[in-house]
C-alpha cells in the first residue's frame, strides 16, 4: 500500500482541475508524479477513506426544493435493522443513528428525503413507513426552509497551531 | 436549461470518476462526445452552481470530528443567529427547519477538542444552548443521489 500524502486529500477536496491531465496537475502542485496521485487516490477509495469520487451535485439548484429530515424514536434493539431497511430505499439519501437528548430530543434515527415538492416527499415517507414498519414509533418531519449555507464537506488535517475557536 | 450531456454527467459520474491519466477523455469516449465538450459542460455546470466541484465524499468522522447541531431561536432573531453560525469556517451546512429547534447545522473540525471549542464558542456568541447530535452509525453505503431529470 502506497503511503498517503495528507496534502493530497486537502488538494483534491478543493476540486479536481478541469483540464486534460488533472491528476498530473494536482501532482505538480504537491511534487508528486501523476502515477503516485492516481495510486494514492485508488488506495484511499479502496480503504473507504474516500466513499466516492465524482461530481458533487447541489440538489436545490436542480429543483429538489423540498428536503425533509425525518426522525424517529426507535427502540435500541430494532434501530439497526430498521436503519438498514430505510437505507435501501432509492429516495432516501442519508440514514444515521444519533444519540437521544432526554425529553428535549427523544429521537435516535435520522433520514433525509429530497424531493421536488413537499407532496412527493410525504408520499415517499408514506411508502417508507409501510415498507419499514415504522408507523408505530414517535416521529417528526422537519422540512427545510431557508438554506443559510451549503458547501460540500471540506475536512482539514489537524494543525499544530491554535485553531479559531 | 440542462442538455442531455449535462444530465449524463450529473447522473452517471457522482461516483467512480475515472482514475486514469485522462479521465475527461475516458468520459468523452463513454458518452460519444469530445473531451473538450465534456470539459465545457462541466464548466457550465459549475458556473450554473449545479455542481460544487469534482471531488471526494469522505464518510463522517473518518478524518477529524463532526456533528449535527441544532439550536432553538425566536423567529425575530433567527436571521442574525444564522449569520453568526454561517460565519464559522467549520460550519458547512446551515438550514432553517420547521421545528422548535429551527436552525440545524453541521460542524466539522480537525479533532474532538476543536469541535467542542467551536460549539462552546457558538453558544457564547449567540447566547443560545447548542444541541449536539454526533453520528453513531451510518446505515447508508452509497452517498450518490439518483436524480430524476426526465421532466427538466
Amino acid at each position: 500500500m502506497t503511503d498517503i500524502d495528507p496534502r493530497l486529500l486537502s488538494a483534491i477536496q478543493q476540486g479536481l482541475p478541469l483540464s486534460p491531465r488533472p491528476y498530473a496537475e494536482l501532482g505538480a502542485q504537491l511534487g508528486l508524479s501523476e502515477s503516485d496521485v492516481i495510486a494514492q487516490l485508488t488506495n484511499l477509495k479502496q480503504s473507504g477513506l474516500i466513499k466516492r469520487l465524482g461530481v458533487i451535485v447541489k440538489h436545490r439548484q436542480l429543483g429538489y426544493l423540498a428536503n425533509a429530515m425525518v426522525v424517529w424514536d426507535i427502540p435500541d434493539d430494532l434501530v439497526q435493522q430498521i436503519g438498514q431497511q430505510i437505507s435501501q430505499l432509492d429516495f432516501v439519501n442519508l440514514c444515521y443513528r444519533r444519540p437521544r437528548q432526554g425529553s428535549d430530543w427523544p429521537y435516535n434515527l435520522f433520514c433525509m428525503i429530497h424531493g421536488k415538492s413537499k407532496d412527493t416527499v410525504l408520499q415517499q415517507l408514506e411508502l417508507l413507513e409501510l415498507a419499514c414498519h415504522t408507523s408505530a414509533f414517535p416521529r417528526q418531519i422537519l422540512f427545510s426552509k431557508r438554506c443559510f449555507k451549503q458547501r460540500g464537506a471540506i475536512y482539514s488535517q489537524p494543525k499544530p497551531e491554535p485553531v479559531h475557536g | 436549461m440542462l442538455t442531455p450531456l449535462h444530465k449524463r454527467l450529473l447522473n452517471d459520474y457522482q461516483r467512480d470518476f475515472p482514475l486514469s491519466p485522462t479521465p475527461y477523455q475516458d468520459i468523452a469516449l463513454e458518452l460519444g462526445v469530445s473531451e473538450s465538450e465534456v470539459l465545457a459542460a462541466l464548466s457550465e455546470l459549475k458556473a450554473k452552481d449545479v455542481i460544487t466541484r469534482i471531488g471526494p465524499v469522505i464518510p463522517p468522522n473518518r478524518i477529524g470530528a463532526s456533528t449535527l447541531a441544532a439550536i432553538a431561536v425566536p423567529d425575530t432573531e433567527l436571521e442574525a443567529v444564522a449569520q453568526i453560525i454561517s460565519g464559522y469556517p467549520e460550519v458547512n451546512h446551515n438550514y432553517e427547519r420547521e421545528h422548535h429547534f429551527n436552525l440545524w447545522f453541521v460542524v466539522i473540525a480537525a479533532n474532538t477538542q476543536h469541535l467542542a471549542q467551536v460549539l462552546a464558542d457558538i453558544e457564547l456568541q449567540t447566547g443560545y444552548p447548542v444541541m449536539s447530535l454526533p453520528l453513531l452509525d451510518d446505515y447508508f453505503i452509497d452517498l450518490s443521489f439518483k436524480l430524476d431529470l426526465q421532466n427538466d
